[in-house]
């Protein structure tokens, strides 16, 4: 490659300038309006910042900001019901979603049916999700607890809402739900990619589908099951529309994640300086899920650019 | 394969597709039953079917003010980031240049931006600016997770091209620019299409900024009304549910118009690249 720019270097320089031209209106406003305020965060997560105390000013005041977060009870407390919702959700979404994709890779009639009906709860508005979730769990008569009764699992109507364990079902079904359906489509174009002859030689010598499945559809699908499990631990960990919506973070903060205490911290108590620290305490949990996505994919995706 | 097997697959499948499809069913079939039966008893196959919430949507809570919103919101954000994203994409994917790589990496790095981190700037940025509960003011948050994904997903589309495409119109004589305008764009539309259409939809879905930087029913989008509906005296789950219905058509109907371009686009975003 070097060499080739050097044998037509005004062509090459052309070039480059060129592509500058190309990039810079779109690189310049992701740099003006995302990095920038992250920057912003930063300085604020230094200061106090705080809205409903303006001639507080805002003085530098070292780490305060993150000794108050990390000493701080209900910020743990959202942290824990950010890794549970996120332990339990991706589990079971990972489980359910290759579970899927084999059955569409190993059927052809209806696929395009599928996919639809798939595709369709992933499209759709997480507010949309949440509300027709709570919907069914809410009341004392609504589906779910008319057909829990009607299968004889229980005789009294379960308020879901209520209690600090039953409430976190609706929302983790909510989720699994909604996101499974993009899980398979991962898995289903990496079941694709793999090479049908490996299974014909292991059937010629005569391994069991089980054994099939072990020792060439697993190793071979784990670049796609590594990408599917850091996409969807970096979404369940940034996890806020789905709770807002269905639980408020209630009963009490029960089921309060962690960008759901950010967000009442920001624009309901208006600490913004307070608000900022945990803001970036989020973003270094997720930038470091994301580093680890992008050297997953980077071998093959930016290493090929040209 | 052996029949049994068949057979436990297609009823896995019927099983599943029940499970993704029963509780829209659900919510489309009580939008339609009047408030009174709506927890009376739950049956799936109703027998009175009315559009008293649709209509008092629209009557009494004008519900075609957040629709309006979205539309205008969500498609100037797709209209601006396939405008300046395409020329992006086209340069990170077939120009050699400087720093090439490092750019897709950061712009990969930004689509994984939790929005958390930055909506605390954003907001004070667009108070400074007098922006706060406006269509720009909207539209310019919206361009710090749409613009990266356009890009992203764009890049994925322009290495899908043969280069012999340009090459060819470039020995003709033809410069870059011109090969990129006349050659290139026109046989990536549907790429285009596809990736506008995505984009569309997270617009449309987002949640996080438009409830924080909207203050009221005017300017509010469809998920922030639909999450702040409130009724006098109880939720009225009936007209929520209308309104989530009608919240998810356009959704719908896209995905369905084009599910097999979406999914190939989004697995190339996500995996391939």
């Amino acid at each position: 490659m070097n060499r080739g720019i050097r044998k037509t270097s005004t062509l090459g320089r052309r070039e480059q300038q060129l592509a500058w031209l190309l990039v810079l209106p779109a690189l310049g406003t992701i740099v003006l309006i995302a990095f920038f305020p992250l920057f912003w965060t930063v300085w604020d997560s230094f200061h106090v910042h705080d809205l409903r105390m303006p001639w507080r000013g805002q003085p530098f005041i070292w780490f305060m900001n993150y000794t108050e977060a990390l000493t701080d009870a209900r910020f743990w407390e959202a942290v824990a019901h950010t890794m549970f919702f996120t332990l339990l959700s991706v589990a079971t979404e990972m489980i359910v979603g290759l579970l899927l994709a084999l059955a569409l890779h190993h059927s052809y009639r209806g696929r395009g049916l599928v996919r639809a009906a798939v595709l369709l709860p992933w499209a759709i508005p997480t507010v949309v999700t949440a509300l027709v979730w709570r919907f069914m769990f809410e009341s004392p008569s609504g589906i779910v607890n008319a057909v829990l009764i009607d299968m004889g699992l229980g005789s009294e109507p379960i308020v879901w809402f209520i209690h600090t364990t039953t409430a976190w079902v609706p929302i983790i079904l909510a989720d699994v739900w909604k996101t499974t359906p993009f899980v398979a489509l991962l898995l289903l174009a990496g079941l694709q990619n793999i090479d049908p002859s490996l299974y014909e030689a292991a059937r010629v010598d005569g391994a069991r589908p089980w054994r099939q499945f072990i020792h060439i559809t697993l190793p071979l699908l784990q670049p796609a099951l590594l990408v599917a499990l850091i996409f969807r631990t970096l979404d369940a960990f940034r996890v806020f529309d789905l709770i807002y919506v269905m639980t408020s973070g209630g009963p009490g903060t029960a089921t309060e994640p962690i960008t759901l205490y950010t967000f009442n911290v920001l624009f309901q108590n208006l600490r913004f300086g307070f608000g900022a620290a945990l803001s970036i305490l989020i973003f270094l949990v997720t930038f470091t899920l994301a580093l680890l996505y992008i050297r997953v994919l980077g071998r093959d995706v930016i290493g090929a650019s040209p | 394969m052996k029949r049994w097997t068949r057979w436990s697959v297609l009823a896995g499948m019927g099983t599943i597709v029940a499970a993704m499809i029963l509780p829209l069913y659900w919510a489309i079939v009580a939008s339609l039953t009047p408030e009174t039966q709506l927890f009376a008893a739950p049956s799936l196959f109703p027998t009175t079917l009315v559009l008293d919430h649709y209509c008092a949507l629209f009557a009494e809570r004008n519900f075609w003010v957040p629709i309006r919103n979205s539309l205008i919101v969500a498609s100037t954000t797709t209209a601006f980031c396939v405008a300046l994203g395409a020329p992006c994409a086209y340069a990170l994917a077939r120009l050699r240049f400087r720093w090439n790589a490092q750019i897709l990496g950061v712009i990969l790095a930004v689509t994984m931006f939790p929005q958390i981190a930055i909506v605390s700037p954003l907001y004070l940025l667009l108070r400074v600016l007098h922006l706060i509960n406006t269509y720009p003011g909207l539209i310019l948050p919206y361009l710090t997770f749409a613009m990266p994904l356009t890009v992203w997903l764009l890049v994925g589309f322009f290495r899908q091209l043969p280069r012999e495409l340009e090459e060819a119109a470039m020995v003709d004589g033809a410069s870059r620019l011109r090969a990129f305008w006349e050659i290139i764009l026109p046989l990536s539309l549907p790429g285009l299409a596809t990736t506008a259409i995505l984009t569309f939809i997270y617009c449309w879905n987002e949640f996080l900024f438009a409830l924080a930087f909207t203050l009221g029913p005017e300017r509010q989008t469809v998920p922030v009304a639909l999450a702040l509906f409130r009724g006098q005296y109880q939720v009225p789950w009936g007209q929520i549910l209308a309104a989530a219905t009608i919240a998810t058509i356009p959704v719908a109907g896209l995905i369905l118009l084009c599910q097999r371009r979406i999914i190939s686009g989004l697995v190339a975003g996500a995996v391939k690249g």
